[in-house]
């Protein structure tokens, strides 16, 4: 099976310090990739430099097409949608609208099927709907996340990539959080998952890779790095013991 | 002899024969690039060093052409004292305009100095004692020592002089205590800001004396034609000005001379090709400029000196050691309280950012604070350092009330700080930018600096530079530029810059972040000996592996609040720092 | 003064005002979309009235022969980027774009001109001949740059302006050319007469600023500009690209601009530089609103439209003066309202 997504010998500086080196992974269609590792490792500028959002070198090939030349625009209308760390939502417009402006591609394509998909979203967040013609700045941290999930679906993404989706969120909101993800696999879409919450993130996933400063230093089945204790290790510097 | 005197020794040997040898018409051509050098030299330390623009300086040679034009035709005042009339009003216009637009985000002095250069040139045309479209004319000629300056020839030396002087003072200048400040304003306010450099009064002073230069040049310029309008004084020629400083480039002081003279003589040319190319007359030559100009901003936004100097290595800064040492503050003793937080807290609108954070530490000591990303520690740091104002609660220092003040006024009470990401001045010396780090420790302004009367000062601050940079170990890259060393160096070159500072408390904002292993060790050991030496240290670091090896007490911080406080082994077991940092345990 | 003659100077001042504030806003859209402080502006006021003083003296206008020139411009520098990124299949659609439909233009222009069409035709082919130089001048001089910092946008619109100014010179000449009014009409409310031309003025912006409304509130690309405004990077991410944003955005400052010039020309004379200072009128009302809210510097300028009326009639000579002046008790008045030092984009 050829996978959606192959990324090789992926660079990203900044200046003259290199933030990723040489990473390499692959994500098959319909699967939940996750990239777990410590805070500063990098996990958020391989998610910005596979979008487009910074420059990089090397090759990322998706559904089969070299995309490195590609501006965040044509990414975002071949079907790669980020979920950024920040959110980046429009503060200042209404939920609808940010919405809306999720399905932008879609509108300049003439696409009939939009107001279907705000159905969905809305029954997947029926909390939205709620608050459909609330501004974005005044959503709580939980909402913001549910409305920046929203606003990436109704981009019809084949591959979503989401930048710590849990980070600064109560542990119930992680939890549904999570479950709208694992669900998202059922319709279809592959997910690359970054996270710092380790946990979490492996149980959801098939298949992750540790990332740690710039660099792929373990990758495995989700089941397999649970358990590894190098895992444990790059996050809690000393302790081997105890976690479990 | 370097290459750059040697030129410099040609140059000043070609300007006293020029006039001598020169036809009349390349003098008079002459004339205009010295006294557009000087308006332009101005423009260089405002707009290509400070960052911040005017497009309203022919507005200030306006003032300074009028005001001698008038007083010297109406009252018969001497030109020297008109000089000074002209300079006093045009340093209080520009103190005003300053005042009012330099608090307002960068774009408002531009704006502001288009609106107001407009109004002054359809004054200069309509006031009738000024002569209105006419102007002023039969202006005295000036005497130097008896000599009458007649002539074109005779006052290329009396433009070239002042020119030069002002070359001279304005690269003594940036090569100085309050130059190192003026430098980092572009691009570097919140790190001098954290030294201690008042830089709303450094970007008032720098827009003072580009207009001060601006109004020598309209004296001279009166006094050259011995006859003013307000044409000259219009918005376009404020245009062109900075035109001339963006073609020179900031690199150097020479870019006002550079860009000055490849526009002067390239207006000429146009002026005499278009029109017979287009066969009409009018000011075709705006249309090249233009273009040029953005074509320069977007391929080389440096301007031309870049390419020029590199021919032209600069000379090493050595700093003197037998340089006095500078006085040193008393540390407190070990174990002395030194940093205290009452139930602070920070809302960011709705979004409680840290809440209720109370902790101390002692003299002595190295403390990390840590916690998951998005737990609140940045801010914590930025509150303590006063970038941040708080919600609620104190914030005291050796006992002292810290909360209230800004990032500037923290910093005589002996704390330093390091940036997360690095905030060095790239092309300046990793010596230079060093000093920075001691500017309070000096005292001498810019008036000094310009004369060079503030040597003694200066080489002590450098060899404080010299011995912080020893003491950390960058002692051998002290001449390299900072913006070429790898992080690792970089980093390290921030604590030196703190350290310079005489700081009681160091403050250290993710130091190994982005680091490499080897880097992230001798970063460790570095922190190690200063905490030998009785430096305390506040480190926020989410490199645990780091931070465990080196604190000898940790805060854990989670959602803005206190998760944990203790030693590394006790946090390391905490069953409650486990979850916070690897996610639910089911 | 009587009340004759101050009723008189309050239609004269909102007349020009509306003018004023149609521009103020275009100023605060681009600015906030792009960070660029549109300096040309004036330049496309300028262009509006003497295309449409050309076309009804039946002459082909100097419009239709420089958006040729700026259009091979911009296909040159299209065509090196296509190449270089290897995306040849674009080369058809740069050629039709920047080519073919620029010489259409010219050739329309150059037929329809001395038939001397309707006003409703003239300012329609004024319109697709000026309006198109908004995008493409943001093509060629902004976007390559934009990343840069406000100073340097600053300065790169203040340098096309010098361009644009000389341009002017080449193609339309030294003469300033007035055109006759859209309505002769004259009212008499009271002792106030109202003139046809003011109305149209007034209601021409009222039914523009409606029109920017409604694009903004109620169209996707309106709301993909609302976006940019608000979170450049969010924008990004939903694949609005800030070359569209820009693009469009200076495609609605011209068409503001040039029918800002159309619904001056019959008011004052224009001359190719005249622009600049219109241009900068507008400005005095946008930097009242901060560069940040319509409404502020939509009612900024009207009020410089006013003190520009009362001052041209008090103190005629120093009517600029006074105008220009107003910006220091805004700036004075911003600066104790505004408490922040920021740190510069470089």
């Amino acid at each position: 099976m050829s996978a959606l997504l192959e990324v090789r010998g992926l660079s990203v500086a900044y200046g003259k310090v290199e933030a990723v080196h040489q990473a390499a992974l692959r994500l098959e269609q319909g699967r939940i990739v996750t990239v777990i590792g410590p805070n500063g490792a990098g996990k958020t500028t391989l998610l910005a430099a596979l979008m487009g959002m910074l420059p990089a070198r090397g090759s990322i090939s998706y559904a089969g097409e070299e995309i490195m030349r590609f501006e965040p625009e044509q990414r975002v209308s071949r079907g790669l949608c980020l979920v950024p760390e920040r959110r980046e939502l429009f503060a200042a417009m209404t939920v609808e609208d940010n919405l809306v402006l999720g399905a932008f591609h879609r509108y300049r394509k003439r696409d009939q099927t939009i107001a279907a998909d705000f159905d969905e979203v809305y029954r997947l967040f029926p909390r939205l709907q709620e608050r459909r013609k609330q501004l974005a700045g005044t959503l709580s941290g939980g909402e913001r996340q549910m409305l920046a999930l929203g606003r990436a679906l109704m981009s019809r993404p084949r591959l979503l990539m989401l930048d710590e989706p849990s980070l600064g969120l109560a542990p119930l909101i992680v939890r549904d959080i999570f479950r709208v993800i694992a669900g998202l696999r059922e319709t279809g879409v592959s997910i690359l998952l970054v996270e710092q919450n380790a946990r979490a993130a492996l149980q959801v996933a098939d298949y992750g890779y540790v990332l740690e400063t710039g660099e792929i230093v373990v990758e495995g089945p989700s089941a397999n790095l649970a358990s590894d204790p190098r895992v444990i290790e790059s996050y809690l510097g000393l302790v081997s013991s105890g976690a479990g | 002899m370097s290459r750059a005197r040697l030129v410099l020794g040609m140059f000043v040997a070609f300007m006293l024969a020029a006039p001598l040898a020169l036809p009349e018409f390349h003098v008079t051509l002459l004339n205009y690039i010295g006294l557009y050098s000087i308006v332009t030299l101005g423009l260089v330390l405002l707009t290509g060093i400070g960052g911040l623009t005017s497009f309203g300086q022919a507005a200030f040679v306006g003032m300074g052409a009028y005001t001698t034009a008038f007083l010297t035709t109406a009252y018969g005042v001497s030109p020297w004292l008109t000089l000074l009339a002209g300079l006093a009003l045009t340093f209080a216009v520009s103190l005003f305009l300053g005042f009012i637009t330099l608090r307002l985000s960068g774009h408002y002095l531009p704006l502001g100095t288009i609106a107001w250069g407009i109004s002054l040139y359809y004054l200069f045309s309509n006031i009738e004692f000024l002569g209105g479209y006419t102007g002023l004319s039969s202006l005295p000629e000036i005497n130097v020592f008896g000599v009458a300056l007649d002539t074109g020839r005779k006052f290329d030396y009396l433009i070239w002089t002042l020119a030069l002087l002002a070359l001279l003072s304005m690269h003594n200048l940036l090569d100085s205590r309050s130059g190192r400040a003026i430098r980092a304003l572009k691009g570097g306010s919140m790190m001098a800001e954290s030294f201690g450099v008042d830089t709303a009064r450094l970007k008032t002073i720098i827009f003072i004396h580009a207009a001060l230069l601006a109004s020598l040049s309209g004296w001279l310029y009166a006094h050259l034609l011995r006859f003013v309008n307000p044409t000259p004084f219009s918005i376009n020629a404020g245009i062109e000005y900075l035109f001339m400083a963006v073609v020179g480039g900031a690199a150097s002081v020479w870019g006002a001379v550079v860009g000055a003279g490849i526009l002067t003589i390239l207006k000429q040319w146009l002026q005499d090709l278009l029109p017979r190319l287009l066969g009409q007359n009018g000011n075709f030559e705006m249309i090249v400029f233009g273009v040029l100009l953005v074509l320069l901003l977007q391929r080389a936004r440096e301007g031309i000196m870049p390419l020029v100097l590199r021919y032209f290595p600069a000379p090493k800064k050595l700093p003197q050691a037998a340089a006095q040492e500078l006085p040193r503050r008393a540390q407190p003793a070990c174990g002395e309280s030194l940093l205290e937080l009452t139930r602070v807290r920070k809302a960011f609108g709705g979004l409680v950012a840290v809440n209720e954070l109370s902790f101390a530490m002692r003299s002595g000591e190295i403390l990390g604070l840590i916690g998951p990303n998005g737990a609140g520690k940045s801010t914590v740091f930025n509150l303590v350092t006063g970038v941040l104002p708080l919600t609620s609660g104190e914030v005291r220092f050796r006992g002292e009330r810290i909360d209230t003040l800004s990032a500037r006024a923290i910093v005589p009470y002996g704390l330093a700080r390091t940036f997360q990401h690095v905030h060095l001045l790239p092309t300046m010396s990793v010596l230079e930018n060093v000093a920075i780090g001691a500017h309070l420790r000096g005292s001498k302004g810019v008036i000094s600096a310009a004369l060079h009367l503030e040597r003694a000062e200066e080489a002590m601050l450098l060899a404080e530079a010299a011995r912080q940079l020893e003491r950390v170990g960058l002692g051998p890259s002290m001449h390299e530029q900072a913006g070429s060393l790898a992080l690792g160096q970089q980093r390290i070159l921030e604590i030196a810059r703190a350290l310079c500072a005489d700081p009681v408390l160091l403050l250290l904002d993710e130091p190994a972040a982005g680091l490499r292993y080897q880097e992230k060790r001798a970063l460790a050991e570095l922190l190690r000996k200063l905490k030998s030496e009785g430096m305390s240290v506040l480190l926020v670091e989410h490199d645990m592996d780091f931070v465990m090896k080196l604190v000898d007490r940790l805060v854990v911080m989670d959602f803005g609040e206190k998760l944990a406080e203790g030693l590394p082994q006790e946090i390391q077991t905490d069953p409650a720092v486990l979850e916070a940092y690897l996610g639910g345990v089911k | 003064m009587n009340t004759e003659i101050a009723l008189f100077l309050i239609q004269d001042g909102l007349t020009n005002g509306a003018i004023y504030a149609l521009l103020a806003l275009a100023l605060v859209l681009v600015f906030a979309v792009t960070r660029v402080i549109f300096i040309p502006q004036g330049e496309f006021v300028a262009y509006g009235a003497l295309t449409l003083a050309g076309l009804q003296l039946g002459k082909l206008p100097g419009t239709a022969w420089l958006l040729l020139g700026v259009g091979l411009a911009v296909a040159v520098v299209e065509l090196a980027q296509a190449l270089r990124l290897g995306l040849a299949r674009r080369i058809p659609a740069i050629l039709f774009k920047f080519i073919i439909i620029p010489v259409a233009l010219l050739s329309l222009a150059w037929w329809a001109a001395p038939q001397k069409p309707a006003l409703t035709l003239q300012i329609l082919l004024t319109l697709v001949l000026v309006v198109p130089l908004g995008p493409m001048v943001y093509r060629l001089a902004y976007q390559p740059l934009a990343n840069a910092s406000v100073l340097v946008l600053l300065i790169i619109s203040v340098a096309v302006h010098f361009a644009m100014t000389g341009l002017g010179l080449v193609f339309f000449g030294a003469e300033g050319s007035r055109t006759p009014p859209f309505s002769d009409a004259q009212w008499k409310l009271g002792v106030l007469n109202i003139s046809g031309q003011s109305l149209w003025v007034m209601g021409a912006s009222l039914a523009l600023i409606v029109a920017l409304l409604l694009f903004f509130e109620h169209t996707i690309y309106g709301k993909a500009l609302r976006a940019t405004a608000i979170n450049r990077v969010g924008a990004r991410l939903v694949g609005v690209s800030p070359a569209m944003a820009g693009k469009l955005s200076f495609t609605l400052a011209a068409l503001i601009g040039a029918l800002s010039g159309i619904l001056v020309a019959p008011i004052t004379t224009i001359y190719y530089d005249s622009g600049f200072l219109v241009g900068l009128k507008g400005f005095v009302g946008a930097i009242v609103g901060g560069l940040m809210s319509y409404p502020i510097a939509a009612a900024g300028a009207l009020l410089v439209g006013l003190l520009e009326a009362y001052a041209s009639f008090w103190a005629s000579a120093y009517k600029e003066v006074i105008v220009f002046t107003l910006i220091i008790p805004v700036l004075i008045w911003r600066s104790f309202t505004t408490h922040h030092i920021e740190e510069e984009e470089e």
